[in-house]
Order: structure tokens, then sequence, then C-alpha cells
């Protein structure tokens, strides 16, 4: 327990102690703690920022679903709207085309009856000569009445 | 023991006395000239002009197996996920780093590596005190007697550094040195002087005042020197004292089967305690490290 020398010694080495670790030992480490915690804290912000995009982009694929459903369930409407445009239409033309064809038909009638008519004029022209000639036998020209004739004829 | 001829006092004072290597004093037959001292009282004799051989030996082992390790692990120290070695330096370091931003409040890049080397390496001179007291004194006695032709109980080997006082006094008064210049520093001689001599007593009245600087000086002075010395004997005293119950309970190794038992028990129960003393005491020179150089910083 005797206080000498080694005092000294003892101060001296832990004044070069100190020192090294100064120089060598703390700023290396310390330097490289700085650097983890900064890592980590990068880390974590990249984190945030990923969770922050995956949001952003489900919300935008929820975006982009509303929109496509909008515009299938246009697609659709238009579709009904031009089906039913289209029924529309074929009736019309339907309708169109039955009148056309019953015109068509009933002037076909008409001609037909006025051709009767005029058949029937006919015969009965004939067959009113025919009367009057067994009538008037001889007496009667066939071309001096022709006037008479024809007057009753258009009065048929 | 070193022989089975000699007493349980001869015992603990050959364990207690430091390898020696001085100037032999006056009176000596070899006065004047330096060499080991073969007695208790030899070393004595010798005064300051003497070195404690193993105290510095074992203190610089121990500081540079600290040295060694962690400037192997500050140069591979990267960013990357730490793992082993380095994982257990980072926490220490990180450890180190909490108690200096805890209770220093300037900026110093001296405190902080200051710390970490008080704490490791005093933690590291007491970690020899669980060396059981007997292996390297015996081993050292017979290195000396085989390969020297000393007599082994002449060969002192005292290998926990903070039981001798020069030690836990030598690294004090680094500290207390440290806190000197800051103190100048900061302060400047005015100030530092002023804080000596201008507190705790106070008053409006100038020639009171003048009157409280011898009262005041006398109480801080006292306070200041107080901070080096407790420091040291904190340490030392503690560790004195734990290695001098492993010395005593070493002594009943030779006092039959049954006490021989009991102490292997105690000395187990004594050093799984004496684990929580070493760590204990080289965090509390650390905090108190800290602490002083904050004072001599900071201004009142």
């Amino acid at each position: 327990m005797n206080i000498n020398l080694t005092l000294i010694g003892q101060s001296i080495t832990f004044v070069f102690f100190v020192i090294f670790v100064m120089k060598f030992v703390w700023p290396p480490l310390v330097a490289a703690l700085e650097e983890r915690k900064a890592k980590i804290a990068d880390g974590l912000a990249a984190a945030e920022k990923g969770k922050h995009d995956g949001e952003l982009a489900k919300q935008k694929v929820i975006d982009t679903l509303k929109e496509a459903k909008e515009k299938a369930q246009d697609i659709i409407n238009q579709a009904e709207k031009r089906a039913s445009e289209i029924v529309e239409e074929s009736k019309d033309n339907a309708r169109v085309e039955g009148e056309r064809i019953l015109a068509a038909a009933n002037a076909e009638i008409e001609q037909e009856v006025n051709r009767a008519r005029e058949h029937l004029r006919g015969q009965v022209v004939t067959l009113a000569v025919a009367g009057a000639g067994k009538v008037l036998k001889r007496e009667i020209d066939e071309k001096a009445n022709e006037d008479l004739l024809q007057d009753l004829v258009a009065q048929l | 023991m070193a022989s089975e001829a000699i007493t349980s006092a001869d015992y603990i004072k050959h364990h207690l006395t430091n390898w020696t290597y001085g100037q032999f004093p006056e009176g000596h037959e070899q006065a004047g000239q330096w060499g080991f001292a073969h007695t208790a009282a030899e070393a004595k004799s010798m005064g300051f002009m003497a070195i404690h051989v193993d105290t510095m030996i074992w203190s610089l082992i121990t500081g540079l197996v600290f040295l060694f390790f962690f400037s192997k692990a500050a140069k591979k120290a990267t960013a990357d996920t730490p793992s082993g070695f380095q994982n257990f330096v980072e926490m220490l370091v990180e450890f180190v780093q909490t108690s200096v931003r805890g209770s220093f409040t300037a900026k110093n890049d001296i405190v902080a590596p200051l710390a970490l080397t008080v704490f490791v390496w005093i933690f590291l001179m007491n970690l020899m005190d669980l060396v059981p007291v007997d292996w390297i004194p015996h081993l050292s006695g017979w290195i000396g007697a085989t390969f020297f032709g000393m007599d082994p109980h002449y060969v002192y080997m005292k290998i926990v550094p903070s039981t001798d006082p020069n030690a836990t006094i030598g690294m004090a008064f680094s500290v207390f040195f440290l806190v000197l210049f800051y103190s100048f520093k900061m302060k400047g001689v005015g100030g530092f002087m002023g804080e000596l001599t201008l507190m705790p007593f106070q008053s409006n009245n100038k020639v009171v005042q003048a009157l409280f600087i011898p009262v005041n000086f006398l109480l801080e002075f006292v306070s200041l020197i107080a901070k080096p010395i407790s420091l040291a004997l904190r340490l030392f005293g503690n560790m004195y004292a734990g290695e001098m119950i492993f010395i005593l309970i070493a002594i009943m190794f030779n006092a039959g089967l049954v006490m021989a038992t009991l102490g292997g028990f105690l000395q187990l129960g004594w050093a799984i305690f004496h684990i929580l003393i070493i760590t204990l005491q080289a965090f509390i020179f650390m905090t108190l490290t800290i602490v002083y150089l904050d004072m001599a910083h900071s201004e009142h």
C-alpha cells in the first residue's frame, strides 16, 4: 500500500488508453451506429411511403373498376336503346311494307274489277246490240247506230 | 500457500504485497541502486522511488485486451446487421453514450471515449479479482523459483490493479486534471476562482463579502479536493476489501476438509456477489467522471 511511481505510471497509461480510444475506437463505432440509425430511419420512411403508394394504388384500382362498371353500364344501356330502336324501325318498316302490299293488292283488285267491268260492259254492248239486232232485224244499220250504242255503253 | 511453514498472517501479507522495483534507500547494502524489493518492509522503505511491476503489468494487459478487442470491433464496424462481438461492443458504446447524454450537458468529444475507457478498463481490472487468489501468485512463485532461482516466499504478484491505491489514485488524478483543465478553460481563471471563493456564502455588502472569501474558499476547496480522493478511495476500498475476503476464504482451504468445502462454497458465493460489485464500481467511477466533468463545464 505504498504510494510511489506506480501512480504516475498508471496516469500515463490511462492517458494513453483514453487517447487511443478517442482516436481509433470511439469514432468508427459511433459512426457505424449513426449510419445504421440513418439507414433504419430511411427504411422506415420508405416503408411508410410504400404503404402510402399502395393505398393510392388501391384507391386507383377502385376508381378504375368503378369507371369500367359505369362504362359497361353505358354500353349496355346504349345497346338496349339501339335494340329497341331497331325493333321500332322494323315495326315501322313492316307496317310500311304491309301498307304498301295492301295498297298494291287494292290497286290490283280495283284493276281486276275495272277489267271485269270493262269486260262486262263489252259483253253487255254485244248482248244489247245482238238483242237490238234481233229486235230490229235488218232495219237497223249497225253502223248508223254506233253512236247510240256508244252512248249506251258509257251510261252503263 | 507459498509454503506450509508460513503462518496465516504471513500468507495475507504476502498476498497484499506488490512486486516492487525501486531504488534501495540509505542504509541498505545496495543503497542508491535500483532493484526488486525482497520483502514487504524493503518495498516500503523504497518510498516514492519505486514502481509496482505487477500493477503495471496487469493493468497494461487488461487495458491492451480492451483496446485490442474494441479496436478490432471498431475496424470492422459497419452499418449492416451486427453480429457476435460487435453487437456486444455496440451495446457497451450505446450504454456509455446514454450515460454521457444523461449527465453531460456541454459538448466535448473527449468525455464519451474517456467514460468508455474508464468503464471497461476498470471492469477488466476488477475482473481479475475473480481469478482464484492463489493461481497466478503460485504460478509466478513457481516460475521465479524454477527459472530465476528465487525464494518463492519473496515472489510477489498482486494481480488486481484496482486493489493498488496507486492505480486508482492515478486514474482519479488524471480525471481531476481534466476537471481542472476544463474548469479553467470554460470559466476562465477569474470565473473558476470566483466559483471557489464567492459561494456558497454571498452578501450584498462588499466588506462582508470579502470576509466570506476565506470561508467560501475553504469549503469549496475541500469539496474540490474531495472529488478525486473519493473517486480513488471508493474504488480502491471496495476492491481491496473484496480481495481481502477472498484471501481470508482461501486460508480456510488449509484448515481441514470440512472447512475447505465450506470455503469452496463461500468463495463461490462471494465471487458471484462480487460480479455485482466489480460492475457497480466500474459504473460508479464512470458516472462520477462524467458528472465531475459536467460540473467543470457548467457555469453557475
